[in-house]
């Protein structure tokens, strides 16, 4: 194995420090001229392992011309978090200061300042930490293949959190741009929890076409469409057979796996809590002050929760019990950036002793000495848990702590199977992903911004890339059309192109303008229609109309949808009055209660991971196992007995019941919150036909509730789970759903068909939203086979739905149901019915509510109709 | 709900879902699709058509489908042949732009010639549709019919855009459209919002007819500042229009 340099032996040794094997591997890999994927532990020095090749590289490189050859970016530096880049820019200047080597790191994202983005772009650094939506904008850049000529190494740090998905598909995209502009780049992978570390190699491998038979018969002039479609599309490196291809990704072999010693294994507690762990709930309130306690145990303790609402109230309720005054911050994405940097730096200059924070500490952050990670409500997936341990103790050889706090007792069943799961470093596995097509035009329009492209010579670029070696030729006809004139039948477009061909025959943009734009709408990050939060004032006069002043943050319309003025919540730690909405903002004044009227919604928006539902669903069945559960737990699962029933594991239990002015149905399949969002839809669909009226529905992973505005207890089960609901409802459904609207509206986004930036304005999520429902319905009428409809239905299909397992679950069931009609709620359903993040139905409801508004009014008129109609 | 309400909203129902109402007296028929059909007059009357609104995008590189003119012609096509109207008004804002009527496709072109002819066809003006209007006048082929300022039908006035309230209520009998009325209701913790027309008995605006048309909250003072008294939004159901009064609103 190689040494290192002497240079990096000497700084090794002065801080006490040997080099530790798979760092040693991946200078190696670096030497040999390899791609590799690191996967070691926290706390394993992994990122110092991916950049040791580059800066062995750079420390033996002679001075480095300002202009020209050898004076462009060594190494990019690519993570999924913003702040991440932040933090190893610290630590990668540790090294740097200390052996005094003479290398330029700088760090640029969304929130880089222009006069420093120029300065990056006259004179690049060596070391540029950035984030995948920075590297969308480089490929559009005008002289992005200058820029990048000399680049030697891409690092891709917690690459499990990235390669998945659209934001994946991007940035594949995006490496293969890189690597066409200096062939000899070499692409590093970093992570500590990834189940399949091949899955992840054949992501990263180029697909290298230069092998396959489809090149040999590239020609100097681009071969027509016609032609290429006379060849049925090539088998694309047929016989080889590797692991990687059979998965869909490139030739994983080319990519060289390096795996870190693992560390010593974490200590996990559950917590068994001294008052009972309730029925129901998903915020853990019950525990607080054993979290407390355990807070105050502790040197700094981050506190993980699974949704913005549940950190608000978890927060509040320590504060609450906070007699020793224990600096305990807060820290989620919807807080203004300004008061989520405050507590970061606070974390770092160890002034606190607890952040309560979501997923977006999740990641290799080190703000300070963390001890101690609790999670408060059940953790959903083996690989997440690991990660958010990985938090703690950032030291190989000592265990990181961990206390797990099930917020209700089906929870405590998962908690358990998760602490089982991370003995057995069980992690979860995520499945293959087809690479989509309104990402692939954003990179399409992308790449005609930056030089004109050839048509055949992209496509073969495209399909080197992982996620995208199955393309063919005639899509990629249908999404460079759909960039230029939108795709339509009708071609009325076509003068109004944004790309146009050029008299050599290759594509460019239209002009600067669109060019423009397009660079600011980059990325593939949609997110949910939000609001900003602000400080409302009454403005003088008669108007006494409210105006928006200080902005605390921004969250998401649904939740404003559902509070009517006067209502208090909680927000940034803080109970507020809603006021009202106007515009884009959500105006609130300060509110002297104590406690908010309006619950913080808290449901997990994580889905459970299919590993942990079967452990769990095994769990609830086997009696035998039911003896490692803490007392009230089993009295739980022995009280459903009674009110209502256990099923054996073949059948499923069926619950129908009043409550309030609706009527419920409680189903428990033990199938995952995908599975179940989709069977909902099919049932609601199929119960708004037999004219229950169902207003919307809710799933846990371990059960589903839809409620009515009639009685649903006396409909024929049997026929409402009959598994035909799987052939043409599926369909129809998907058509008119309103997962559709918003699968579609993500696509139009992406894919640029509707700008969320325009200059001088910026689209909001609001907007946006009207709009696009508006184009999806006359588009699906008038074109319905359109580019952007059939990747709408193939993200809805693969991303929304579960139905192969659905499809297994219902044979399964089938004459199996066990149906009770009940008077009040069972003890299984009440976590379901506190689980927030409904969804609604379409179909009769919203006019069975503009109806039931009306009729009010209609029969008031009536009362008194016959006076008016004489006057 | 105050008197005047009352008598504007007369508990017959139509068919197909319409509901009847008098404004400053003459009686009025507000229809699912989102237009007005006064009988007395046989005038068919809808508002802020916004066609070409697509291409209007397309030209400045956002590329939406071209297919709303189309879309806006056909419900327009469905309401003709199903009243047969002596007199077809459109109430202004008709055109999304200045350039919009030759961006028009030929068979979207035709359309709106065969629906126009037989009878009266009134382009009142607007805003947005001005220019396309005045430049129509001098193109090689006019489009049907004439193109009018405000008019006067019985005790009804006919405009683009709703002029302020006043104290002496001459604003009575006006019916305009401009602001695109939504309403929205909320109950079993969600919320419904749809076009709608509003009213008071006094004057009307109608909600856009137009495929692509957004729409502004009936609560905005833009709108609620219009009417002395809470007025009625009569929001277009899937088959029915739904009279909500003005404290259910959201």
């Amino acid at each position: 194995m190689t040494g290192l340099p002497p240079l990096f032996a000497d700084w090794f040794a002065s801080r006490g420090w040997s080099p530790r094997r798979h760092q040693l591997e991946m200078v190696a890999a670096g030497e040999a001229g390899r791609h590799a994927l690191l996967v070691a532990p926290t706390g394993g020095g992994k990122t110092l392992a991916g950049f040791l090749p580059s800066l062995i590289d750079l420390a033996e490189r002679g001075p480095r011309p300002a202009t020209g050859p050898g004076s462009g970016v060594h190494t990019l530096y690519l993570s999924p978090l913003k702040a991440l880049t932040t933090d190893v820019e610290r630590n990668l200047m540790t090294p740097i200061r200390e052996i005094g080597l003479n290398i330029h790191v700088e760090t640029r994202t969304g929130d880089t300042k222009q006069s420093k983005r120029q300065r990056q772009r006259d004179f690049p650094p060596d070391i540029l930490l950035t984030t995948p939506e920075q590297l969308a904008l480089f490929c559009a850049w005008e002289g992005a293949r200058s820029y990048f000529a000399d680049l030697k190494c891409v690092v891709l740090d917690e690459v499990h959190a990235i390669w998945s998905g659209k934001r994946g598909d991007l940035l594949s995209l995006g490496l293969g741009r890189l690597q066409s502009f200096s062939p000899g780049m070499r692409r590093v992978g970093l992570s500590a929890t990834i189940e399949d570390p091949d899955l992840i190699r054949g992501w990263l491998a180029p697909n290298d076409v230069a092998q396959s038979p489809s090149t040999a018969s590239r020609s100097p002039s681009p071969p027509s469409g016609e032609e290429t479609q006379t060849e049925p599309s090539p088998p694309r490196l047929a016989g080889r057979g590797t692991a990687g291809e059979a998965r869909g990704g490139g030739a994983l072999d080319t990519v060289r796996l390096v795996k870190g010693d693992p560390g010593a294994p974490a200590v996990v507690d559950v917590l068994i809590s001294e008052g009972k762990v309730p029925w129901a709930g998903h915020t853990g309130q019950h525990a607080i002050p054993e979290v407390y306690a355990a807070i105050q145990r502790a040197s700094l303790a981050l506190i993980f929760v699974n949704t913005r609402w549940q950190s608000e109230f978890v927060f509040q309720q320590l504060w609450a019990i906070n007699d020793e005054n224990l600096p305990i911050g807060l820290h989620h994405g919807s807080l203004a950036a300004e008061q989520r940097r405050k507590i970061e730096a606070a974390m770092a200059r160890g002034d606190l002793r607890a952040v309560v924070c979501t997923s977006t500490l999740d990641l290799g952050i080190d703000w300070g000495d963390v001890d101690l990670v609790i999670q408060m409500a059940a953790p959903k997936g083996s690989s997440r848990l690991v990660q958010r341990i990985g938090r703690a103790n950032h030291r190989l050889d000592e265990p990181s702590r961990a206390l797990l706090v099930p917020a209700s007792r089906f929870e405590m069943l998962e908690c358990q199977a998760a602490r089982e799961a991370v003995a057995d470093n069980a992690f979860d596995w995520e499945p293959v992903h087809i690479g989509t097509l309104d990402t692939l035009a954003q990179h399409v329009m992308g790449v005609a911004c930056s030089e004109a492209f050839d048509m055949q010579a992209l496509y073969d670029e495209i399909v080197g890339c992982g996620p995208y070696r199955d393309l063919t030729w005639e899509q990629f006809e249908e999404v460079v059309d759909f960039v230029a004139t939108g795709g339509y039948a009708l071609r009325t477009y076509d003068r109004f192109a944004r790309i146009v061909r050029t008299q050599d025959g290759r594509w460019k943009v239209r002009n600067q303008h669109i060019a423009q734009r397009h660079r600011m709408n980059v990325g593939a990050i949609v997110s949910a229609g939000t609001l900003n939060v602000r400080v409302a004032s009454r403005r003088g006069g008669a108007s006494r109309q409210l105006i928006g002043g200080r902005k605390v943050g921004e969250a998401e319309e649904w939740y404003f949808e559902q509070l009517t003025p006067g209502d208090t919540f909680l927000f940034a730690g803080q109970v507020w009055a809603f006021q009202g909405i106007t515009g884009t903002d959500a105006l609130v004044t300060h509110a002297n209660d104590k406690d908010p009227k309006i619950p913080s919604w808290g449901g997990s928006k994580f889905p459970l991971s299919t590993s942990l539902a079967d452990r769990v669903r095994t769990m609830i069945h086997d009696r035998d196992h039911w003896r490692v559960l803490p007392p009230d737990v089993q009295e739980w699962l022995e009280l459903q007995e009674t009110r209502s029933v256990i099923p054996n594991a073949e059948s499923m239990l069926v619950e129908t019941f009043p409550r309030g002015s609706r009527h419920f149905l409680v189903a428990y399949p033990f199938e995952g919150n995908l599975a179940h969002t989709t069977l909902c839809m099919l049932l609601t669909r199929r119960l708004d036909r037999m004219g229950v009226g169902p207003l919307g529905f809710v799933v846990t992973d371990y059960s589903l509730a839809i409620w009515s505005i009639k009685p649903m207890d006396q409909i024929d089960l049997d026929a409402l789970f009959q598994s035909d609901m799987l052939g043409d409802d599926l369909e129809a459904w998907l058509e008119e759903s309103f997962m559709m609207k918003r699968s579609f509206r993500n696509c139009a986004l992406i894919s640029g068909l509707i700008e969320r930036r325009q200059p001088g304005a910026e689209k909001t999520g609001r907007q946006v939203t009207f709009s696009t429902d508006l184009i999806y319905d006359v588009l699906r009428r008038h074109q319905p086979d359109h580019l952007l409809l059939k990747t709408a239905r193939a993200d809805a299909a693969s991303g929304l739905l579960d139905v192969a397992r659905l499809g297994q679950m219902l044979a399964r069931i089938e004459g199996r149901i066990r149906h009770q009609a009940l008077t009040r709620p069972s003890p299984f359903c009440v976590p379901v019915l506190v689980q927030i993040g409904r969804e609604r139905v379409g179909g009769d409801a919203a006019e069975m509510i503009l109806d039931e508004s009306a009729e009010l009014l209609i029969a008031e008129v009536m009362d008194d109709a016959e006076p008016g109609e004489a006057a | 709900m105050n008197a005047a309400l009352r008598q504007t909203l007369s508990p017959a129902r139509k068919t197909c879902g319409s509901l009847s109402v008098r404004i400053a007296g003459e009686a009025c028929v507000l229809r699912c699709s989102g237009a007005m059909w006064i009988p007395a007059y046989g005038a068919l009357i809808v508002a802020d058509l916004h066609l070409e609104k697509g291409s209007a995008f397309a030209v400045r590189g956002q590329l939406l489908p071209p297919y709303d003119s189309r879309a806006t012609l056909e419900r327009l096509e469905a309401e003709i042949v199903d009243l047969d109207p002596a007199m077809v008004v459109l109430l202004g804002d008709s055109f999304h732009d200045t350039k919009a009527i030759p961006r028009m496709a030929a068979d979207d072109r035709a359309r709106l010639d065969r629906l126009a002819a037989g009878r009266d066809w009134l382009w009142l003006e607007g805003n947005h549709d001005r220019g396309a209007l005045a430049r129509d006048a001098n193109a090689a082929t006019r489009l049907p019919g004439r193109i009018v300022g405000d008019m006067v039908l019985g005790a009804l006035r006919l405009t683009h855009e709703p002029e302020p309230l006043t104290a002496d209520d001459d604003r009575r009998g006006e019916v305009a459209g401009h602001l695109h009325p939504a309403a929205r209701v909320a109950a079993y913790g969600r919320g419904v919002r749809r076009p709608c027309f509003v009213t008071d008995g006094s004057r009307i605006i109608l909600p856009a007819f137009g495929a692509f048309t957004g729409g502004l909250n009936v609560r905005d003072p833009a709108i609620a500042d219009l009417f002395a008294a809470p007025p009625l939004a009569a929001a277009l159901g899937r088959d029915r229009v739904h009279a909500l009064d003005w404290t259910v609103l959201r």
